[in-house]
């Protein structure tokens, strides 16, 4: 099942979110806290490998006010057997509660397998996130995407939004939320391709995206795509300027503590983006997010220059800025 | 009182140039160079004043010659001075043609252009031709920080005129004596603006000046975290937009309202030809007008970005001048810091810091000098070297 946004999350004591797609894995779990916190629960978040044997108990202990904690714990494929044995325990005596008391993000795949399976057993709620990997499967996320947000998306529309906007789902959550907004709902080829003709950006992000999220292959294949479709240097340039100066914005917002709403009316920028980008900051250093924003003011200047080869400096802005966040 | 009174501790440029005046030593092309605030465009014109005076001791003051140069009225001097960030082939051909014409008064025909490094390599080749073969009474005052910075085909053709940097005293007897500023005031502002003289009487007359050199100067001290920096490149551009606002928002209007006028009904370009009925003139005119309109946008938008580039210039030169105070500081150089009023934070800084990231603080700043003058966005620019004067 390919979840949309909205989806709404019956009370389920144990649940396992089991694929890699990283943005309905996100969502999943998002939707499982967002449940848990509605009704007053407290919510413990960690990764299962920082788990020491015997540690387990005491995170799922009543709080002081005798509520239990819903746990979320990801990468639980990665976990040693004792961890492991303990965790299965902790399913089967959750399986009467009446409120979500455990989470379990699982990778999928063979590793891990015998604690997926006894947690299924005892009547865990399965979320399938499977890497979406066939066109037919991309048209019916964005054809959910846009079904949640409340447009039409017809099939051409569908199709030509698949084609334009590339594989990768926040992209294409991203594209859907965008039209949605700014059409009057309804979408058709039409309409994409008046959007994406006219907004040659869109391929400019993509490479700024997959520059700061440290993809370096990925990022220079966009690269080269941008550059032979007729993406003007300039706007690459400025997608990635922007790209970086978010990381800068966002990173120093939530580092002075502000939150939701606040945050996103001091960096400007809207809810999605800003989740997009937290993600993102991972493994950025302040160090690395100045040496970025420096490479991308060099980009900048480079082809606004006319004289140097645009798109060496452009694949030089690249490396610097996938070089960068490896800075402490 | 004689006109080389402005040039400020230039005594030895001085006398060569009243001897030229004298005819000792007179040539068709000079050049004019030294560092910003020197007094390049203040010499050439001194120069080309005493070329028109009437007096026996060339360069009076007092005579009508003297008087209408230094006013920029006299008939034979014409005065460049590019607003845009280049002078094309077109306005170098116009000079050339006015160049060619002879005085009409006894003395020269004499061409100045200041800033003539914004000549682009067109416009330099046309100038070359004119100043290879000169009309007989002709004169050209070309304008330059340093004389690299001409095509070598001109440079090789003018008799160079080197000015140096004022020493501090000369900028301060002249603060007093010209400008009636009191004493603190004028050592304060020749200190700060390090033998600029155009900055120092700035900084000497003007509050709103000198509050904005203290707020650039505050900077260093405030770059705490990543936001701090992004807030304070984002308060430098509001602040550098809005000086340049005011200078440039009167002239602009001024300069609109005017050429409407001088297409007359008080007005628009469109509305040149209402009520006229079937006049092909009228729409002719109506069209002069409004491409008329929109060259003088054009050159006032040009002009808004050269002002805009020099205040972050100014901006970014104060900048480096905390930093130049702080590596003085730091290698004891027994030089003098010009930044006397920012004493403490620089001793702070000079004693949490090493040489080498104070180097590298002045170097980032004069890659963003190099980035603004390549056209990069300027608020990234300026995040960039908040965030690298941040890290040292
Ligand atoms: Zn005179």
């Amino acid at each position: 099942m390919l979840a949309p946004m909205s989806t709404k999350t019956k009370t389920a004591a144990v649940t396992v979110v089991v694929g890699e797609e990283e943005l309905l894995v996100e969502r999943a779990i998002a939707a499982c806290v967002a449940a848990a916190r509605a009704v007053g629960g407290d919510v413990r978040e960690l990764v299962a490998t920082e788990l020491e044997p015997g540690q387990l108990a005491e995170l799922t202990s009543p709080s002081l006010f005798g509520d239990e904690p819903l746990l979320v714990l990801r990468d639980v494929e990665q976990t040693g057997k004792d961890v492991a044995d303990e965790l299965i325990a902790a399913c089967r005596a959750a399986t009467d509660a009446e409120e979500a008391r455990l989470v379990l993000v699982h990778r999928g795949g063979a590793r891990g397998k015998a604690l997926l399976d006894a947690a299924l057993g005892v009547g865990g709620r399965r979320i399938d996130c499977a890497k979406v990997t066939k066109p037919g499967e991309r048209i019916d996320f964005v054809r959910a995407e846009a079904r949640a947000i409340g447009a039409t998306l017809s099939d051409d529309g569908a199709r030509a939004l698949v084609d334009a906007v590339g594989n990768e789902l926040r992209d294409l959550a991203a594209a859907c939320a965008q039209l949605g907004a700014d059409t009057d709902g309804r979408i058709d080829a039409a309409v994409v391709a008046r959007y994406y003709r006219g907004r040659a950006e869109a391929n400019g992000f993509a490479v700024a995206d997959r520059a700061v999220e440290g993809r370096l292959g990925e990022a220079l294949e966009q690269l080269r795509w941008a550059l032979a479709v007729g993406t003007a240097p300039v706007l690459i340039a400025s997608a990635l300027a922007q790209g970086v100066r978010a990381l800068a914005k966002v990173g120093s917002a939530a580092s002075r503590g502000l939150r939701g709403g606040d945050l996103a009316r001091e960096v400007g920028l809207p809810p999605w983006k800003i989740d997009r980008v937290k993600a993102q900051l991972r493994g950025w250093s302040p160090a690395g997010v100045a040496a970025a924003v420096h490479a991308a003011a060099e980009a900048d200047a480079a082809v606004k220059g006319g004289g140097t080869d645009a798109g060496y400096a452009l694949e030089k802005a690249v490396l610097a800025v996938v070089a960068a966040r490896d800075i402490r | 009182m004689t006109v080389f009174d402005e040039m400020i501790g230039q005594q030895r440029v001085v006398e060569s140039l009243r001897e030229a005046a004298r005819g000792v030593g007179m040539t068709h092309a000079w050049l004019f160079t030294g560092p910003p605030g020197s007094g390049r465009s203040v010499a050439a014109k001194a120069f080309a004043a005493a070329l028109q005076c009437a007096a026996a001791e060339p360069g009076c003051g007092v005579c009508a010659g003297c008087h209408t140069v230094l006013a920029g009225t006299h008939a034979d001097v014409e005065f460049v001075r590019p607003q845009g960030l280049s002078v094309g082939v077109k306005e170098a051909r116009e000079l050339v043609g006015r160049a060619a014409l002879s005085p009409s008064g006894r003395g020269w025909q004499v061409m100045v252009i200041e800033d003539a490094d914004r000549l682009t390599e067109g416009a330099a080749n046309v100038l070359l031709k004119a100043i290879e073969e000169p009309a007989a009474r002709t004169v050209w005052l070309l304008c330059v920080p340093s004389a690299e910075d001409l095509v070598v085909t001109i440079r090789s053709r003018c008799r160079v005129v080197s000015l140096r940097t004022p020493a501090a005293d000369d900028v301060v007897a002249m603060l007093q004596t010209r400008d009636g500023v009191d004493e603190t005031t004028a050592e304060f502002a020749a200190r700060a603006s390090a033998g600029h003289v155009g900055r120092a009487r700035r900084l000497a007359t003007d509050k709103a000046a000198r509050d904005r050199r203290a707020a650039v100067l505050r900077i260093p001290s405030k770059l705490s975290d990543v936001g701090a920096c992004l807030d304070a490149a984002d308060a430098l551009l509001k602040s550098v937009n809005a000086e340049v606002a005011e200078l440039t928002t009167e002239l602009d209007e001024a300069e609109t309202a005017s050429l409407k006028e001088a297409f007359g009904e008080g007005g628009s370009a469109t509305g040149l030809g209402r009520g006229q009925s079937g006049a092909a003139i009228t729409r002719g005119a109506s069209r002069a007008a409004s491409s008329a309109l929109k060259e003088l946008e054009g050159r006032q938008k040009s002009r808004a970005t050269r002002t805009t580039r020099d205040a972050l210039d100014r901006a970014l030169t104060d900048l480096a001048g905390f930093y130049r105070d702080v590596l003085v500081l730091q290698l004891n150089a027994g030089v003098d810091i010009a930044n006397t009023d920012r004493a403490t934070e620089m001793q702070a800084l000079a004693e949490n810091s090493s040489p080498e990231s104070t180097l590298r603080r002045l170097d980032a700043i004069l890659e963003c000098r190099v980035l603004l003058d390549a056209n990069a966005n300027p608020l990234l620019t300026l995040e960039s070297l908040m965030l690298r004067l941040r890290d040292g």
